[in-house]
């Protein structure tokens, strides 16, 4: 079937050139916008992180040597399970009253859609860290053997590594019935090296123990190999009917 | 099917038909089964930017108010002006001082708005789906002349409306879909000679 072909029939120039890293941050700049009305993202993050804290807490009552070998696992997990939360709200949002299709429909790449969502994402994760962190700090009674410096670059690469999985993942399953249940279906099981990573990572730098840079390395390859590989794949599934 | 540009179509058919799905596959939304999209030459993939496309949904930000939706898609077609933006917002009847988010915008504003963010970078080929719903006899008449202008000016247009009385004399030619097949075409039932 051809359409609207005709006596006009040389195709007009696209509009002026548009730089992706431009675009990019036209999607974030409308995410943070938009997170900031609503804060429907940040709110169900931070109040899940703060439930993890306090019920962890007081079920284990751990001292400062049995929390500094826990606190790795404890701080990921919770965070990965916000995460979880907070990405299905984010592509939710852009499937209320068809406004993905609104994008689709314009001559943008869906790549820049895609990382723009990427580091919004990844933007309020951090936010949520350096919110939570003091907490659990006190409750946890941490102090850290290592240098703080790595639990800095685990936490950047980390969040990164989980953030661009979830977000591809997020994409693929919110035009599924059960998105809910969809999301961690795919996402934990592709995320268990990484999490395994920071995990041993974080426990290396608050015990003093081990070598992190080790697993530093192995994160910020996952970082490349599935930015890539996300990346690549993510116009195929926004067009997926 | 072939559709002559700087004309303008009225789809019609019964619920079901397919008016809908041929204007997401136009708009590439949607994949044919077979065949192939092209527009003004172009495989459609490739003319997006030729496109303006208002689909049953407002397509539009609930937390972002009239401008600031307009804007954002703007920036997708590279455009950053907001005068194109304004007038557009005016050609549909709406303020664009207008500084109230869309959630508390009324239904026929989403639709003018919606009208608004297909029309603001000035598509060659326009793909509209039911325009005219909850939008008051004033308001339709409005967009209708908005449409004949467009239509004049060498656009493009495709429509899908119930409301067929109201662009009797407007637009060019009907064309009728059943079962996701065109049946007949031809001009416009109750046009003035």
């Amino acid at each position: 079937m051809s359409a609207a072909t005709g006596k006009r029939v040389a195709a007009e120039t696209p509009p002026k050139s548009m730089s992706i890293t431009r675009l990019v941050w036209v999607n974030v700049a409308k995410d943070l916008r938009l997170e900031w009305r609503s804060r429907d993202v940040l709110n169900s993050m931070l109040f899940f992180s703060l439930l993890v804290v306090v019920i962890f807490s007081f079920a284990f009552s751990p001292t400062a040597d049995q929390s500094r070998n826990m606190a790795g696992g404890l701080v990921w997990i919770a965070f990965l399970f916000s995460m979880v939360m907070a990405l299905n709200q984010s592509w939710a949002r852009e499937l209320r009253n068809g406004v993905l299709d609104a994008y689709r429909v314009s001559p943008a790449p869906a790549e820049a859609l895609f990382l723009g969502k990427c580091l919004g994402n990844f933007i309020l994760v951090i936010l949520l860290e350096c919110l939570m962190a003091p907490l659990f700090v006190v409750f946890y009674n941490l102090s850290s053997v290592g240098p703080l410096w790595q639990l800095v670059v685990i936490a950047l690469l980390g969040t990164w590594a989980l953030v661009v999985n979830g977000t591809f993942f997020a994409a693929m399953s919110i035009r599924t019935r059960n998105r809910e249940l969809m999301l961690p279906l795919l996402l934990l099981p592709i995320s268990i090296p990484a999490v395994g990573s920071m995990v041993t990572a974080t426990t290396q730098v608050l015990t003093g123990e081990g070598a992190p840079v080790v697993q530093m390395k192995f994160l910020a390859g996952f970082c490349v190999v599935f930015t890539t590989a996300c990346f690549l794949l993510f116009e195929t599934v926004l067009n997926a009917e | 099917m072939e559709l002559q540009a700087g004309r303008f179509y009225v789809l019609r058919g019964e619920n079901g038909a397919g008016k809908s799905t041929l204007l997401r596959m136009i708009a590439g939304l949607n994949e044919p089964t077979e065949g192939a999209i092209h527009i003004f030459g172009t495989p459609n993939r490739q003319a997006l930017h030729q496109l303006g496309y208002m689909a049953h949904a407002p397509l539009l930000y609930d937390e972002l108010d009239g401008m600031e939706n307009l804007r954002f898609f703007a920036q997708l077609y590279g455009m950053n002006s907001d005068v194109p933006l304004a007038e557009a917002m005016e050609r549909v009847g709406l303020d664009p001082r207008l500084a109230r988010r869309v959630g508390q915008y009324s239904q026929g504003m989403r639709q003018r708005l919606s009208l608004a963010r297909a029309i603001f970078h000035s598509p060659r080929l326009l793909l509209l789906d039911e325009p005219f719903s909850n939008v008051d006899p004033d308001s339709a008449l409005q967009i209708a002349r908005l449409l004949a202008g467009m239509r004049s000016a060498g656009n493009t247009i495709l429509l899908v409306t119930h409301q067929v009385g109201l662009l009797a004399d407007l637009a060019d030619e009907f064309l009728l879909l059943s079962h996701g097949e065109l049946v007949d075409r031809g001009p416009m039932p109750g046009a003035k000679a």
